[in-house]
């Protein structure tokens, strides 16, 4: 082939991610393993980003620490890398400190729901207007696949290894009766459904959860003999069940069970923000100053 | 910059030091407070619940100090000038944010007021125990900014030094109070807002394409945006490269903490505030700080009614620690009296910067009360022979 021809060929094979204008580009390849599902998570996310029209200069992203908190080092909006289950707080102040941010927490289940547990509770009682995307592997991989707060019954793990027989979290019946106001959850093979679960939950107000049920190939996979991330993937999608507005009762996960999936609650609820400023404006009168954002803003 | 003549309680007023101390921090702009209650320290965050709606500002009663910390360094990269307080086993629990705070460098101010310890120790009473924690409580290397005030009156001013140290040098600041200073209550003078002098922070006017969050300036501190101006930038606890980006060697991390050490370092001399009598021709100098050194006065009168040359030094900034001066009086003097109320933490600070030229004896109190002022005359007395 001649050189021209050569390019042109390299042009048709190389094509541009559908998502590079929100990706930092420069930070390729990223840290995760083939077969990892959270590269899909976070295409689904961007899928949402896009769909949910909210302006990306008003978008902040945190995660706290992990394979999935790697994720806000990756997406091109104002990103921030707290500490180890802290990303939900950290949200909290940011959304505090200036409300027109859309905020969105995207961790794993170790940092959500293990070390940030506490956290989690109070802000979806309070309904703090945050968008917390969880994706749970069941395990805690970056560390080298440790037991998490998520891991099935009987399934094995570095730090149980002769099989958890602790029980789990269910996460959206765990989310639902804290007040969260859309909770849903969806495997990262149901890209579309799950897109369209994140758009919801980021036009929603209030504490909206999504639960990404995702492979780890190169520790939970591996450790419990289910073959390879691809064999993982391929169980998850052959085994989750649509069931929207199931009883929370029935989310339960068990070792390789089948898992039910769907949007479980969409519901108002007035948030922090609003039901501190209707109280306080209510007792105060006019004596009340509403305080809206950064005194300095422009 | 002048304070906002709003936040402003311009006049005479009886307040104890926290409630100075929250004063202090409207006045400094602050409009962002999350915390959890602790005796002796939660009277601060009562006045901000109480005083922010009539001013614009947000208080949040968080689950636990650990995200009041994060909320606080949140709140910061959100646009606030932010604060969060505590006493000893909340301050414990803010460490690890306290070093995101250090990495992120974020401007904040963390109020301690200290209690007796360790562990739960005496919740009421007071202690001056975690003067070292608030130098090294968080893992790695970093330096900060802590002070120390020892009235009402002086709380409310040290608020507003913090505000401003912290967006100056884009450090976490601590307040090292004390139990007796954070709720005695004596007369504190308000002035009109424009006496009060603000630090802004400081925005950059870079455009997104040129802006670089984590270069430095020529006093080796960035400039900063805040989320939703439209930079899309990355920050994280991570070792970082001036765009913010981890980067995992140690040449990333050398020239990184270098810097957020250095930005401190070398401005150690700008980073002085003490309040000094009667050092020039002292053969003793009595140490103290908060409390402290308001018990330590009586000693020293009746020192030097008895002819002994006694002077008086204290430090408001105490970390960075004043080490020069102390080195220039211990050329010239018999010795130091420290008195702090702990077995003995700044004393290994002026024992450092002695480097053995004088001797420096300690009286130490393990909290709960203050020091007998015969114990200080006691060792003022030693000290001159
Ligand atoms: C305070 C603290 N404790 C422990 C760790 C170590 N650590 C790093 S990641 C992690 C677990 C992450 O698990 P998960 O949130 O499930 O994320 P995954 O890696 O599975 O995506 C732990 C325990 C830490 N960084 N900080
Ligand atoms: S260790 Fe597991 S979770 Fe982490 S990147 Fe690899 S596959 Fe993904």
């Amino acid at each position: 082939m001649s050189e021209v021809q050569l390019k042109k060929k390299k042009e048709e094979t190389e094509e541009e991610h559908p998502m590079e204008h929100l990706l930092r580009m420069e930070r390729m390849p990223h840290i995760w393993c083939p077969t990892c599902g959270i590269g899909t998570a976070v295409t689904a996310f961007l899928m949402a980003l896009e769909k949910s029209q909210i302006p990306l200069k008003d978008t902040a992203i945190v995660s706290g620490i992990g394979c999935t908190g790697r994720v806000a080092g990756y997406v091109k909006l104002d990103s921030f890398h707290s500490t180890h289950g802290r990303a939900i707080p950290f949200a909290t102040g940011l959304k505090l400190a200036n409300p027109k941010l859309k905020v969105v927490v995207f961790s794993g289940d170790g940092d959500i729901m293990g070390i940030g547990g506490n956290h989690f509770l109070h802000a979806a009682r309070r309904n703090m207007d945050l968008t917390v995307v969880c994706v749970n592997n069941f395990i805690y991989a970056m560390t080298g696949g440790q037991c998490a707060a998520t891991t099935p019954v009987t399934a094995n793990t570095s730090t149980s290894p002769y099989g958890n027989f602790e029980q789990p979290f269910s996460l959206p019946y765990l989310a639902a009766s804290c007040g969260a106001v859309y909770v849903a959850r969806w495997t990262a093979l149901d890209v579309r459904r799950l897109a369209k679960s994140l758009t919801e939950a980021l036009q929603k107000k209030g504490f909206s959860f999504v639960e990404i049920i995702c492979p780890c190939s190169t520790l939970y996979a591996r450790r419990n003999r289910l073959g390879t991330g691809l064999d993982l993937m391929k169980f998850y999608h052959d085994n989750s069940v649509i069931k929207h507005g199931a009883d929370l009762s029935e989310l339960d996960i068990s070792f390789q069970s089948k898992i039910v999936v769907g949007k479980f609650i969409d519901r108002e609820r007035p948030t922090f923000i609003e039901g501190v400023n209707q109280g306080l404006r209510g007792v105060l009168k006019d004596k009340f100053v509403e305080y809206g954002g950064p005194i300095d803003d422009d | 910059m002048k304070a906002d003549p709003k936040r402003v309680l311009t006049g005479a007023h009886y307040l104890d030091g926290d409630h100075a101390a929250a004063e202090g921090a409207l006045a400094a702009g602050c409009t962002f407070v999350a915390g959890y209650p602790i005796t002796p320290s939660t009277e601060v965050v009562e006045r901000m619940a109480e005083r922010f709606p009539g001013v614009g500002g947000i208080f949040i009663q968080m689950e636990d100090e650990l995200g009041s910390m994060a909320a606080v360094v949140g709140a910061t990269w959100g646009g606030s000038k932010s604060m969060t307080v505590t006493s000893g086993p909340g301050f414990s629990l803010m460490m690890e944010n306290i070093g995101l705070a250090c990495m992120m460098e974020a401007p904040c101010v963390v109020v301690d007021v200290q209690r007796g310890g360790p562990s739960t120790g005496l919740p009421t009473l007071p202690g001056q125990a975690d003067m070292m924690q608030a130098k090294w409580g968080s893992h790695g290397d970093y330096e900060l900014v802590a002070l120390s005030p020892n009235s009402p009156q002086e709380a409310f001013w040290v608020l507003i030094k913090a505000f401003n140290l912290s967006e100056r040098f884009r450090v976490p600041v601590l307040v090292m109070m004390d139990e007796c200073v954070g709720h005695m209550t004596e007369k504190v003078v308000i002035p009109e807002a424009d006496q009060i002098e603000l630090y802004p922070r400081r925005y950059t006017e870079l455009p997104p394409e040129k802006y670089l969050p984590f270069k430095p300036e020529k006093d080796l501190v960035p400039q900063m945006i805040k989320a939703g101006d439209g930079y899309k930038i990355h920050v994280t606890g991570l070792t970082h490269d001036e765009r913010g980006y981890p980067v995992m060697t140690w040449e990333a991390q050398e020239k990184l903490v270098r810097r957020l050490v250095e930005k401190i370092r070398l401005f150690k001399d700008e980073l002085v505030d003490i309040e000094e009598e009667q050092t020039e021709g002292a053969d003793v100098v009595v140490f103290s700080y908060g409390i402290s050194s308001r018990v330590s006065i009586p000693a020293i009168q009746k020192a030097r009614k008895e002819g002994i040359k006694v002077g008086y030094l204290r430090p408001i900034i105490v970390w960075p620690f004043p080490e020069k001066k102390i080195y220039e009086l211990a050329q010239k003097i018999k010795g130091f009296v420290v008195v702090e109320m702990n077995y003995g933490q700044m004393v290994l600070e002026v024992e450092r910067a002695t480097k053995g030229k004088t001797k420096t004896i300690l009286v130490p109190h393990g909290g709960g009360w203050v020091h007998e002022p015969e114990d200080i005359y006691k060792a003022i007395k030693e000290a001159a022979k």
